[in-house]
């Protein structure tokens, strides 16, 4: 992890590893604990971390990996969650509740039941996918406080 | 949480300086992608996943119990984020069914006050 602070905000810029299954997640928890320490409010840390931990088992799953930043502005917090993976062909199809293209070994670890994407937008205030076909995706979620 | 562990006959593995907490409901699933999107303020999950993203969710949860069903047994790097993250876990020998029945029969709801139990 990777802590910035400029004077307008702080950032944290992760690596998510793409090849471990085990360590999915791990941002996620680190950027949680880091919230409490700033003092943000329980919705807050529960709303940005979820949103964040879903993006990040994502990245993990579809994607090989790829790198998480957070960024605590005056009124809000952004995640941007960028990779490299195979992009997402329809997002209107992956933004229904219960659609997946996770496989069967994937959902014998307890994710992929379609939930991920409409679960970020849920809990979050706003949501922007930005895909391209074997090129990646970058997702931005903005948490306002 | 001690009347949790007594219930299940449970072994704790971590968090014991939490035990005297009170819980007010629980949920069971072995689907942590069902637990993120329709958990709300349940304090214990069940489970019978072995997997480190059983303490992630947990935690992101807000979640402060996670029983392990059918003598499923954690890693000993799940019980050591477990403790990072001040939650308390427990093994029981019991099934997922019969733990939950157990818990619901003693008071432990799936969530209180709201209408999809």
């Amino acid at each position: 992890m990777r802590v910035t602070n400029m004077s307008e905000a702080i950032r944290f810029h992760f690596d998510v590893d793409g090849e471990n299954f085990s360590s999915a997640g791990e941002a996620s928890v680190m950027v949680k604990k880091k919230l409490r320490q700033l003092g943000f409010s329980p919705d807050v840390m529960r709303r940005v971390s979820i949103a964040m931990y879903e993006g990040e088992i994502n990245m993990v799953i579809h994607a090989h990996g790829g790198t998480a930043d957070v960024i605590v502005g005056e009124d809000a917090i952004e995640i941007i969650l960028a990779d490299k993976g195979p992009g997402i062909p329809d997002i209107n199809k992956a933004m229904q509740e219960g659609f997946s293209t996770a496989s069967d070994n994937i959902r014998a670890l307890g994710f992929g039941a379609g939930m991920g994407l409409p679960n970020m937008k849920k809990y979050t205030d706003y949501m922007q996918i930005d895909t391209e076909i074997g090129v990646g995706t970058t997702i931005t979620m903005r948490v306002n406080y | 949480m001690y009347e949790i562990q007594s219930l299940l006959h449970a072994e704790l593995l971590c968090g014991e300086e939490y035990l005297q907490n009170e819980v007010y409901s629980a949920c069971c699933s072995d689907m942590m992608s069902d637990v993120l999107a329709y958990v709300k303020d349940q304090g214990v999950l069940l489970t019978g996943l072995i997997n480190p993203q059983v303490i992630r969710t947990a935690s992101m949860m807000d979640m402060i119990c996670v029983v392990f069903v059918r003598d499923k047994a954690p890693t000993e790097e799940m019980v050591e984020l477990a403790r990072e993250c001040g939650i308390v876990v427990m093994c029981s020998p019991m099934r997922a069914y019969e733990a939950c029945g157990h818990l619901y029969y003693s008071g432990l709801r799936g969530n209180a006050g709201d209408k999809h139990v």
